[in-house]
């Protein structure tokens, strides 16, 4: 990424926009074989927030950024962008910008003709254009590959004009469908922490689309966690880690994921308890007991797999000093009170 | 490297087949074409006598070659863009989400299933000036269709022919333009979108860039038929009217039955293998042409 003493200047960011989804439904087919994508979520996103759209595919987190892009209309509710609701009004009169999974670059044009194209089809002048067009690519390091063609470019580097693309039309809000993931594991790690200066340098809304909980918690501002289309919480990353809404929530973030105990095997049979594995303290005489089925060695700390008394597994984070168990070893575990997530045995929703 | 050498019978015997088919084929008649091309032959072709290349020379710089070719040429330029132009309309106009498309995808693909001698047929009847429908129709605005009928004045015979071969060949552009539009990844239609393009500019940035090489090769395929052409101009014209030989194109004043150099199978020859390097030019100005606008995506 480029210094960012170069752009500190520039006028980016001017737009001012909050997003509204006010129980917005997306139903797709006809009454035989309706599939309902959507199903009432209602959201708020603040002006200049990082939204992270959460979920395993299919939740339905794309379709909510269509909606808000204007490429799919909402069965039922209002999208509203600024003060205005959207649901009639075309996607280039919405003030938005959309980075696609796949960039979406025209393969036939330089990279400065892509990044061009927003304001060339508003009939901006090509002088003004070409200035603008620079001022992003200088933003994202692309200086030096401007009149190169998509297919020249690797992948980080399309991805960068993709986001160029985004920005050189200044809108209000920035919509980002699963932009990272394209790229090699190496690249997603650096690209995640340019988009979150990204953001703070242009100071705009940015909506993110993710199925990658580690982005979701490394990026976001808040996280909307969404499961079959609807919406299971709304927080920050530290308050959806540490108090998750539901034993959903609770096994979709975290790695590894919390551990969900089989109901009445701490506590009543209608409560499922949920500990995180850092939680679990592996001493003698402890209230949980397992048997070893693997350690993992990752450096810095190990995973114990072990399989419940209780039934189900246990997964332990411990120190890498300690003297480890073997496998096939009966381990005991002991947590604190504060660590224990108690969701209810038949809804999965957070009791306490 | 040793694997290689292990490989190499069995890799001869796999090609053996293909390339036999392709030595029997088409190398050995081209070969025995250019040879035939030298010979020279008296009026009734029962005594021949080698008289080298100077045949290809004299058939190239006739009257009768350079008149068939620009006849060809002209039926070229009629047929491909006329017919590329239609193709792309109507895949375009096809490529919906529409109930019962799959209806006028089957309509208008349906000619690749239609001979050249049906197709020609068909429009022979259109065209008939005393009882075809077209000229029944039509004739207020276009007397020709009436009097002397469109294949029978020579100003229009060329024009009638061409459309009888672009409606023929109407539906593998239309299959292999359908095949294309698929294949553009949606997300640059919704892109191009978001960013505000229109319809009209996402077909000219979006719909046509991507279609380049679908375009490319239906140009070299249509331009390499239309300077084929045999069978309407055999079915329909006769390679007349006489006696400006309106639709004599290259193809047909080798074959066609009251073709000035029948029965002489050194000047037929020539002409064959002057329209094959004829094509061949063209293909190549084509692909060189086109190069550098053909986007075969990433």
């Amino acid at each position: 990424m480029v210094d960012g003493g170069v752009c500190a200047s520039m006028a980016y960011g001017a737009g001012v926009a909050q997003v509204r989804l006010e129980h917005i439904t997306k139903t797709f087919g006809e009454d035989d074989e309706k599939v309902t994508a959507v199903d009432d979520v209602s959201l708020d996103i603040a002006d200049h927030e990082f939204m992270i759209l959460l979920g395993p595919s299919g939740c339905g987190k794309s379709t909510l950024l269509r909606m808000v892009a204007g490429l799919e209309d909402p069965s039922e509710g209002n999208v509203t962008i600024g003060d205005r609701v959207v649901n009639d009004v075309e996607p280039k009169l919405r003030d938005i910008a959309m980075v696609f999974q796949s960039y979406a670059l025209y393969p036939h044009k330089t990279v400065a003709a892509n990044i061009e194209f927003p304001l060339k089809v508003r009939g901006v002048g090509k002088a003004e254009r070409a200035e603008a067009a620079l001022k992003a690519a200088d933003v994202l390091g692309l200086t030096d590959y401007m009149r190169r063609k998509p297919g020249q470019l690797s992948g980080g580097q399309r991805q960068r004009v993709a986001l160029a693309r985004a920005i050189v039309r200044d809108p209000a809000v920035f919509l980002m469908d699963e932009p990272l993931s394209n790229l090699d594991a190496k690249l997603r790690g650096d690209t995640r922490a340019e988009l979150v200066d990204l953001h703070r340098r242009l100071d705009s809304t940015f909506i993110y689309v993710t199925h990658d909980q580690v982005e979701a918690m490394t990026m976001g501002s808040r996280v909307a966690v969404l499961n079959a289309g609807r919406l299971e919480q709304v927080g920050t990353p530290q308050e959806v880690y540490d108090h998750p809404a539901s034993a959903f929530v609770a096994q979709f973030i975290g790695t590894p994921p919390m551990n969900l105990l089989a109901p009445g095997a701490m506590g009543s049979s209608d409560v499922q308890v949920g500990i995180r594995p850092e939680h679990l303290l592996l001493t003698t005489g402890g209230p949980l007991h397992g048997t070893v089925r693997q350690v993992e060695h990752l450096g810095h700390e190990v995973l114990l797999l072990t399989e419940a008394e209780s039934g189900g597994r246990l997964t332990a984070r411990v120190a890498p000093s300690l003297d480890l168990p073997e496998v096939g070893a009966t381990v005991s575990f002991d947590v604190a009170p504060q660590h224990l997530h108690r969701f209810d045995a038949t809804t999965g929703v957070r009791v306490s | 490297m040793k694997r290689k050498l292990r490989d190499a019978p069995a890799a001869l015997l796999m090609l053996g087949a293909s390339f036999t088919l392709l030595a029997v084929w088409t190398i050995y008649p081209l070969v025995r074409a250019v040879q035939t091309g030298h010979l020279s032959c008296n009026q009734t072709g029962t005594k021949c006598t080698d008289t080298g290349w100077s045949t290809y020379i004299d058939v190239f710089m006739s009257k009768q070659f350079q008149d068939a070719l620009m006849v060809s040429i002209k039926l070229a330029l009629m047929t491909v863009p006329a017919g590329l132009i239609l193709g792309i309309g109507l895949a375009v106009l096809a490529d919906k989400h529409l109930r019962g498309i799959g209806i006028f995808r089957t309509i208008f693909s349906s000619t690749i299933a239609t001979s050249v001698a049906v197709a020609s047929l068909v429009w022979f009847v259109l065209l008939q000036p005393e009882i075809g429908v077209l000229s029944d129709l039509f004739s207020g605005w276009i007397p020709a269709l009436k009097q002397p009928g469109l294949l029978r004045d020579p100003n229009t015979a060329l024009p009638a022919v061409a459309l009888s071969s672009i409606w023929a060949s109407l539906g593998f552009t239309f299959i292999v333009i359908t095949a294309g539009l698929q294949s553009v990844p949606k997300e640059l239609y919704e892109s191009a979108y978001v960013d505000g393009a229109g319809s009209f500019r996402r077909f000219t940035n979006v719909t046509l860039p991507m279609l380049s090489p679908s375009i490319l090769f239906i140009t070299v395929v249509l331009t390499t038929r239309a300077l084929q052409t045999y069978g309407e101009v055999a079915l329909l014209t006769g390679g007349g009217p006489e006696p400006e030989k309106s639709t004599t194109t290259i193809p047909y004043l080798i074959y066609g039955r009251n073709s000035i150099i029948q029965g002489d199978i050194g000047l037929k020859s020539a002409a064959a293998v002057l329209l094959f390097l004829i094509s061949l030019v063209f293909a190549l100005v084509q692909f060189r042409g086109f190069e550098r606008r053909v986007h075969y995506g990433n």
